[in-house]
């Protein structure tokens, strides 16, 4: 029988990827260990090494094809005695149609996640007949940083693996190249240090972007980003500002437990003196990236690992910057508000698109920054809808839902027809198990189940 | 030398870490060390009278007894050179020239304060005298001058950053991640670490591990240190002048441990019983900084009694006009609460 080589998955959110090239030939042997193919993932490209011994028996899929499913056969692998006219493929093909399904299964959830662009009412702000250029998160971040180098010499990047390595979520490919290592610039394992030595660079008038692999490394930093960034402005009596972005992946990502997957939204907007966004959109990345750089305050940009890979339009203009601040509602409804943020706003869109398949017609806020908070545009909301959902991947205790309902509590109380609901992460520490993970991040499901609690339609 | 440090930075400390003997001052370099040491001490005087009164709140720190560090040091670098400390920094703020009306004033929380009254005894800042603060928590000053040494390097501008730090503090491990990055990137800071022997309550052999060697603790990174007479002036600054031109010329940071004492409690609430009385007195006698530049102005520069206590007199005259600011000048507008959190983009 021979045996099947699947398409790997080569990193915790990985998917699907692109075979780029073999690097064996049907009917060489092999053995395991050596390196037979290479795949592209949206991050890097990665070698795959056999598994098992024998001869590379049929290439099932050609080098140069994209976005294989990840546990797709590839090719497969011969015994002794075995060849590859002979091998039974198609006695395979139930098999491997089963995985197939299943990927396809998930990657419809996830385009109707990742297509809200048709959902998502147009920027006011973008002049008609914009081109909008399909973009992922990943590299709408990578261009912002990139305008505002050009644009500004006091502007560095500073962090792990963001120079020679590309970024360790390739956040920063190509800078290295373009700005050279004055302006581009890798640094040890200490995250403390290092927010330390940013923050004192920003005091004497540079305009740094620090990097945090994850926003749960910056924990090591947290000390100088509360006491020292944000704090300095008011103890100087405001003659001493801080300038500098500290951004990164927050939140969940996919498998890798607790120490690696929280969100800190609420941590950080609760500290005056700091800015705080968590856009959705690659153009809200984009552009609230670009708005922070130049903003004179320390401003913490919380992404999403998972949505790095994401594509949205984002319009094609000389000098794209979102203000913040500033909340946008991206779907309108009259029954219910759903406000959300970052992540959260792939659960709110496709509860909402599946609400207006039963008649409930959800407006949909995108908070785009934490601090400052636009409660305004949501209380706005609210008056129209009279029911408010929050929608957030953090824990409930004390978060943005949290301040969302109070404020809107105290602002709106009269327009109130339901007591507010929290859709949240589960109180837990993330859990690593499969079905255990699921259980703890909030579902389109659990929104739909909120808006029909708060609508009385239970 | 230690052993097992490294021999990259022997010839560094080649007698033992201490530096070589100071070249004497001429009258005019002691006449100006005198009167700025005498200041910072009349000055902590004064604040620890304010403090007793109640016109001052909370933490106040006084630099009483290690005058001779931070003056030194000023004599050693250059116009532009940037100052960053901990909350011991009266002395400091007044030897890179900032206003003591405007020290005392924030001292007692008022408007004329160089923070107006919102940052206190801990948190001042002044921009065009290049001192960077003033900050509370314990070693994080050592980064932020690395940061600003950063600057100096990215901008190619030839500036220096004096980075200050306590012996307690010299224990934190964000110290330790600076010393990586800043030998690493040869970023021009001088490390000073003011070894005034307790850290709170805490002597130092009863906190730092080989803490007769203090100056070898960026050894591991290649940073060559030195041990110094931290109640010498003359020795503070030639030190001073050694580490600044090597870190000006390119050749990365450099430690400067200073040996020194301080008269008073850890803060005015400390009533220092960690120590002898015998202890104190001991080193006021024998070693005072300030009295070691009296005794040769009158010896070697023809001083009279009555020319250095016309100085004395100077000297508490503006530091009298000071505490009488701070106790007339207003207290920050209510209106003031919400102000300084960002700046408006």
């Amino acid at each position: 029988m021979p045996t099947d080589i699947l398409m790997p998955a080569l990193s915790p959110t990985m998917e699907e990827g692109t075979l780029a090239k073999w690097l064996v030939a049907e009917g060489d042997d092999i053995s395991s260990g050596d390196v037979i193919a290479e795949i592209e993932t949206d991050k890097a490209t990665m070698e795959v090494e056999a598994v098992d011994e024998g001869k590379l028996g049929k290439i099932l899929i050609a080098a140069g094809t994209e976005n294989v499913p990840v546990n797709t056969p590839i090719a497969t692998i011969l015994e002794d005695g075995e060849d590859a006219s002979a091998a039974p493929v198609s006695a395979k093909a139930p098999e491997v149609a089963a995985p197939a399904e299943t990927i396809s299964a998930t990657q419809t959830a996830s385009t109707a996640t990742t297509a809200p662009a048709a959902i998502i009412a147009p920027d006011t702000s973008v002049p008609e007949g914009t081109t909008m250029i399909s973009t992922t998160v990943r590299e709408a971040l990578r261009d912002a940083m990139a305008e505002e180098m050009r644009a500004d010499d006091n502007v560095f990047l500073m962090g792990e693996e963001v120079a020679e390595y590309q970024g360790a979520y390739k956040i920063s490919q190509g800078l290295l190249e373009e700005f050279g290592d004055r302006r581009v610039i890798d640094t040890p394992i200490t995250e403390h240090g290092f927010a330390g030595i940013g923050t004192g660079a920003a005091f004497a008038g540079l305009k740094p972007i620090v990097e945090f692999m994850t926003w749960n490394f910056a924990m090591q930093a947290i000390d100088h980003i509360i006491n020292s960034a944000a704090k300095t402005l008011y103890m100087s009596g405001g003659q001493m500002g801080c300038p500098i972005v500290f951004r990164g992946a927050n939140g969940a990502a996919a498998r890798v437990a607790a120490q690696h997957s929280q969100c800190y939204s609420a941590w950080y907007a609760h500290v005056p003196g700091l800015k705080v966004v968590a856009p959705y959109t690659a153009a809200d990345a984009k552009g609230l990236l670009k708005a922070a750089i130049r903003d004179p305050n320390p401003v913490l940009v919380l992404e999403n690992e998972i949505l790095y890979g994401q594509s949205f339009d984002v319009p094609e203009m000389d000098d794209w910057t979102v203000p913040i601040g500033k909340a946008k509602v991206v779907r309108e409804g009259d029954d219910v508000t759903i406000v959300s943020f970052s992540r959260g706003m792939t659960y709110a869109l496709e509860a909402a698109s599946r609400l207006a398949d039963e008649g409930i017609n959800a407006e949909v806020i995108d908070l785009r920054s934490l601090r400052p908070l636009d409660t305004a545009t949501v209380i706005e909301s609210v008056k129209k809808t009279n029911r408010l959902v929050t929608v957030e991947e953090a824990w409930p205790i004390c978060s943005i839902g949290s301040e969302i309902c109070q404020q809107v509590t105290a602002q709106a109380f009269d327009y109130l027809d339901a007591p507010p609901t929290k859709v949240s992460g589960a109180d837990v520490p993330m859990p690593y198990a499969a079905n255990l993970e699921k259980l703890a991040l909030p579902s389109a499901e659990d929104v739909i189940a909120a808006v029909k609690q708060v609508s009385y339609k239970n | 030398m230690t052993a097992g440090a490294p021999t990259a930075v022997a010839s560094a400390h080649a007698t033992n870490g201490e530096a070589p003997p100071p070249t004497p001052f001429t009258k005019e370099e002691d006449l100006h060390a005198y009167r700025e040491m005498l200041l910072i001490r009349r000055f902590e005087e004064k604040a620890g009278q304010l403090y007793g009164m109640g016109h001052i709140g909370g933490f106040c720190h006084l630099y009483i007894g290690q005058e001779a560090v931070v003056v030194g040091m000023q004599m050693a670098i250059a116009e532009g050179d940037q100052v960053i400390t901990a909350y011991r920094e009266h002395g400091h703020m007044l030897a890179t020239g900032m206003d003591p009306k405007g020290v005392m004033a924030e001292l007692t929380g008022r408007k004329g304060g160089y923070s107006r009254g919102k940052g206190g005894s801990m948190h001042m800042f002044s921009k065009t005298k290049a001192f960077y603060g003033g900050h509370g928590i314990v070693g994080a000053q050592v980064p932020l001058g690395a940061g600003l040494a950063f600057a100096n390097k990215y901008r190619g501008d030839g500036k220096v950053s004096l980075t200050y730090f306590g012996e307690g503090a010299a224990n934190q491990g964000q110290v330790y991640e600076t010393f990586n990055m800043a030998s690493l990137w040869k970023l021009p800071v001088i490390f000073i670490i003011e070894n005034n022997r307790y850290a709170m309550g805490t002597a130092v052999e009863r906190s730092a591990a080989l803490s007769e060697e203090m100056y070898a603790r960026g050894a591991a990174f290649g940073i060559p240190g030195e041990q110094v007479d931290g109640m010498d002036v003359r020795a503070v600054r030639a030190a001073g002048e050694k580490a600044a031109a090597h870190a000006r010329s390119g050749e990365g940071p450099y430690v400067l441990e200073m040996k020194t004492y301080r008269y008073r409690g850890h803060s005015m609430s400390d009533p220092a019983k960690y120590r002898t009385r015998e202890e104190v007195t001991q080193t006021r006698e024998e070693r005072d900084p300030i009295e070691r530049v009296r005794v040769r102005l009158m010896r070697d520069h023809d001083m009279s009694e009555d020319e250095l206590k016309g100085m004395d007199k100077t000297i508490r005259a503006t530091v009298n006009e000071s505490a009488e600011f701070a106790q007339n000048d207003p207290e920050p507008d209510p209106s003031e609460l919400w102000t300084d959190v960002t700046v408006e983009a």
